[in-house]
């Protein structure tokens, strides 16, 4: 059995999937996001620990009594797309004790990994970072093809999905912006739910501490208000 | 037996004997709905309240005591009644002769009610002063027994808070005697009790219980005085349920007139008080709104209740409190929950009249309770960070379904049971003691076994292990025999007769001891067995500090390399002291549980080898030490759950302190996952949990602040406090601990 790059382990997660769940942050990210709160998590090997697909859910385990029935195990990351084999065995096994599974992903990374791992995967959240192609190359990265792909393999495979963007401001805080990703979402069925984050900078110290430059530091965080107003256009899938 | 304020009521076997339990099972109505049923407060109770809050904050301005009578010693009926306002009160009854006025009562220790007043600019009365010359206290017995052993044990802090200079406090009596028979019945079979005692051949134990029971007698009487000068005969049951309100009230308040005891419980009373509720609505005497406005009422009453302390007793015990604890919920034996609409009208009192410590409000939680009552609880939580919760899943197989708690989380059969309450050791003193050879650095004091040092540069797991195993047992045995003393003399000198009216005449007892610094000797022994542990040695050779090197396991992480040692050592320590003899054949329980004293005792013990500095603070109870939990909020429940309640069984308290956001997004997601969590850690059988729902930032401003904040409640030990009333060490201590955060 493979064994894989894991940053760290989060026993209570309540914001990444529904009800409580244990959250798996892998370790190694493809994208280079200038919003990305957990540089961290970008090497691909870094500070990560190693486990085995048995040793995660042996962890997983000792949470089950507080699942119940939404909850679960989400993995997240770092990109868990990039060790996809491992998070599909991570997987299977959550499956084979009833666990409902939950991927947390920027979806720009489709191989055939990837389609197995979907075949065990209950929801998605499906980072979509902006709507226009050219906003995902200069902040992310990464053409928004692949993603867009992505997210139709999710719709011909029936996965419940979460679309979640992070609200910049004067980035991506327009009302343009929620008109291109509500119809993002009526084009794709599985789509039955949209979060809307606000931008942080608690991750700055972070940044600080590896030496690096956030690259969007002088970027306010968005008001309550404005947060507000951005959710109105996409009010049907809050 | 008949009796016609008992129309209406299903008839059963609680007619024929005292069976107050046989009484609600027979005539409860369960409650499974929600919450949209409540009212608010009624405009009288607003403005009751109003003049409350008045003299609360004048109390505050006059350094935390508002007066106390130095001249008469606090009993039944030293004090003419007292009224907050006379016209608009339900429910009636005062400690003296004016609200927040504090009695004092010397019988648990002359000292101690001298210290109090001077504490906060009084005198006690020349007339006390010479009245308790000639009178032997508590305190008194118990230092003329004392052995030298004793008394360095006490002063060198490895057993500190022994309740051997006030009241011991943690008996419940079952107040709801008082209403359901009226207190000529209650006479009436104490009289019975005495006269078949008098077939036993008589030795000390027959003879005390015989003039125990002529002290109970004696002060139904006085009850019934007390009860007299406010208007009201209580000798027949109670007709109606305000009068089921009063008169329950009136018994809980023979109590803490009689005895300054340092938790003064209040049991199981809400289901109680539905069954007449409910008859009183049907009778169309009540609607919810007056239902309401009679549990407030109550409830303001124990709002008001006060014991005089000193501030020694403070720094142990911080924020003034009185535990009056109230058991709400609970399944029966029978399946049914005990969840009655008075069990939501009791926590609504946190919104009618807004959050508080007091009464230490405790959900009986069960997976089976109603899912609208638990949310309801959970929403409670998050909005007043007032109450906590115990497993009644783990106690109900034990204790039954008619137990309460007494101070924090010690479970007992409600007027079956008592408790000898007994303080606390410090375990990872007592550890250093050990590897000391009998020699407590911080206190510069030799006690125990005397041996050598441990030697060497690197401090072994067997080695501290086969040390503890010789100073645990001296420990232990010297421990029961301190408290065997402190209950005998507490027993002789400051019984509770009002108390112990209300109990059966054949009570089991059990003696409560207790660990502090759980979490810190579990880390110590972790790093002493995973990492490297080099003792830092003084001139003469003795232990005073550590320096280690390398990772090792922490408590609070789900680790079952550490946690079990944490498991291990109260396992080992209960064990030890089940080998001494107690007093009246008390049942030994342990609990972890340390109240505000973590401050306390880690100042008094020298560094640890987890890393602990000389001085700081212990974690309270059987939280993980502050910030060491890594894996976040659940992995830190799952740590404290795998403690065994078997070894604990007087209570294993946790205080959680949570963000909002941490929770969920939405408010309907928080209390949802609240609840979850709830159910998720009870379902691991975790025994006691403190759940506060705020942020860190909060406090600091309230620190910073503190008139801004004069009702900012907190969550710290298995009972809530009023942040302001706090010490700023223990305020600092309390900012410092742990938030679980979102991620």
């Amino acid at each position: 059995m493979s064994k894989g790059y894991i940053h760290s382990f989060q026993s209570l997660g309540t914001v990444d999937g529904p009800g409580v769940r244990f959250v798996v942050f892998f370790q190694g990210c493809n994208l280079r996001c200038k919003c990305c709160h957990n540089p961290d998590t970008w090497a691909r090997i870094g500070e990560a620990k190693e486990f085995s697909p048995d040793e995660v859910i042996a962890k997983v385990l000792r949470y089950k009594e507080y699942f119940k029935d939404k909850g679960g195990i989400t993995l997240s990351g770092g990109e868990p797309l990039l060790q996809a084999d491992f998070a599909k065995e991570i997987f299977t096994l959550a499956k084979e004790n009833a666990i409902n599974t939950c991927l947390d992903t920027s979806g720009s990374i489709i191989n055939d990994d990837v389609l197995k791992l979907l075949d065990f995967t209950d929801r998605v959240l499906l980072d979509i970072k902006y709507t226009n192609d050219e906003q995902y190359v200069e902040n992310a990265g990464c053409s928004m093809k692949t993603p867009l792909e992505f997210l139709s393999l999710l719709d011909e495979k029936k996965i419940k999905t979460t679309l979640r963007m992070v609200i910049i401001p004067t980035v991506n805080d327009n009302e343009e912006n929620m008109l291109r990703l509500l119809e993002i979402a009526k084009n794709h069925k599985c789509v039955d739910k949209i979060e809307l984050l606000p931008f942080r900078k608690i991750c700055m110290t972070k940044y600080d501490e590896m030496k690096l430059t956030f690259p969007f530091a002088s970027i306010p965080t968005p008001t309550k208000e404005k947060m507000d107003f951005l959710k109105s256009f996409v009010a049907e899938y809050i | 037996m008949e009796n016609k304020n008992w129309i209406g009521f299903k008839s059963g076997v609680w007619q024929e004997e005292i069976n107050v339990r046989d009484f609600i099972q027979t005539n409860y109505q369960e409650y499974t709905g929600d919450a949209s049923f409540l009212k608010g407060a009624t405009e009288r109770t607003q403005s009751l309240m109003k003049k409350v809050e008045g003299l609360f904050a004048l109390e505050r301005q006059f350094g935390g005591v508002l007066d106390i009578d130095t001249a008469t010693v606090s009993s039944l009926t030293s004090y003419s009644p007292g009224y907050i306002d006379k016209e608009n009160e339900i429910i009636v009854g005062m400690q003296t002769n004016r609200p927040l006025k504090r009695g004092v009562n010397p019988f648990g220790g002359i000292r101690m009610a001298r210290q109090a007043c001077k504490a906060y600019g009084y005198k006690l009365s020349d007339k006390i002063e010479e009245e308790f010359r000639y009178r032997t206290t508590h305190n008194d017995g118990v230092f003329r027994a004392y052995t030298d052993e004793m008394r360095a044990a006490r002063k060198c802090h490895v057993i500190t808070g022994l309740p051997d200079a006030y009241g011991r406090g943690r008996i419940i009596g079952d107040y709801r005697r008082v209403a359901l028979y009226g207190i000529d019945k209650l006479i009436e079979e104490k009289q019975k009790d005495k006269n078949l005692l008098a077939a036993e051949s008589f030795d000390s134990p027959q003879i005390r219980l015989d003039e125990e029971l002529f002290q109970q007698i004696a002060f139904l009487g006085k009850m019934k005085e007390m009860a007299m000068m406010y208007g009201f005969d209580i000798s027949q049951p109670a007709a109606n349920a305000k009068e089921a309100i009063q008169w329950t009230y009136f018994g809980y308040l023979a109590a803490i007139k009689e005895q300054n005891g340092a938790a003064m419980s209040l049991g199981r009373v809400s289901t109680f008080f539905d069954i007449y509720i409910q008859r009183d609505i049907e009778n169309g005497i009540l609607t919810e709104e007056t239902a309401q406005e009679l549990m407030d009422d109550f409830v303001i009453k124990l709002r008001i209740a006060r014991h005089l302390r000193t501030p020694e007793y403070n720094e142990l015990f911080g924020g003034d409190p009185m535990w009056i604890t109230e058991a709400v919920g609970g399944v029966g034996e029978d399946g049914r929950t005990l969840v009655t609409k008075n069990s939501f009208r009791v926590l609504n009192t946190l919104y009618t009249l807004g959050s508080s410590p007091e009464p230490n409000l405790t959900v009986l939680w069960s997976l089976n309770l109603p899912e609208n009552f638990k949310k309801f609880c959970a929403k409670v939580s998050k909005d007043t960070n007032s109450i906590q919760y115990e497993n009644d899943d783990v106690m109900r197989p034990i204790y039954g379904d008619d137990y309460a708690i007494a101070c924090c989380v010690s479970a007992m059969k409600v007027g079956k049971q008592m408790q000898f309450f007994g303080a606390r050791c410090n375990l990872p003193k007592l550890m250093l003691i050990a590897i000391n050879g009998g020699y407590d650095t911080s206190s510069g004091i030799h006690i125990g076994p005397q041996m050598s040092v441990l030697e060497g540069d690197k401090l072994t797991y067997e080695a501290v292990m086969e040390r503890l195993d010789i100073y645990m047992p001296w420990l232990s045995h010297l421990y029961v025999n301190t408290m065997n003393i402190i209950h005998y003399m507490h027993d002789k000198y400051a019984y509770e007769k009002s108390q112990m009216a209300l109990h059966d005449t054949t009570v089991d007892r059990f003696m409560a001891f207790g660990i502090a610094g759980l979490s810190v000797i579990a880390d110590s022994l972790s790093a002493v067995k995973f990492a490297d542990v080099k003792p830092v040695r003084d001139e003469e050779g003795f232990i005073v500090d550590f320096e280690t090197t390398g990772e090792f396991p922490k408590y609070g992480n789900d680790d079952d390399r550490v946690d079990l040692l944490a498991k291990e050592i109260t396992h080992k320590f209960i064990t030890e002291l089940r080998k001494t003899k107690t007093y009246r054949n008390s049942i030994h329980t342990l609990s972890v549980l340390t109240i505000t004293s973590n401050v306390m005792y880690g100042k008094n013990t020298a560094a640890t080898p987890d890393g602990r500095k000389a001085g700081e603070p212990f974690a309270p109870g059987a939280n993980p030490m502050h910030n060491r939990e890594e894996n976040g909020a659940l992995a830190s429940l799952n740590s404290v759950a795998k403690l065994s309640y078997d070894d604990c069984r007087d209570g294993i308290s946790n205080t959680f302190s949570i963000t909002p956001d941490a929770l969920g997004k939405t408010e309907d997601e928080q209390t949802e996952n609240l609840v979850t969590i709830l159910d998720g850690y009870f379902a691991k059988l975790a025994h006691h949990i403190n759940v506060n729902v705020m942020t860190r930032d909060t406090l600091k401003k309230a620190y910073e602040n503190p008139e801004e904040y004069p009702n900012l409640t907190i969550r710290v030990s298995g009972y809530a406090v009023h942040f302001n009333k706090l010490s700023r060490e223990q305020q600092r201590e309390v900012i410092s601990r742990t938030f679980h955060e979102e991620v």
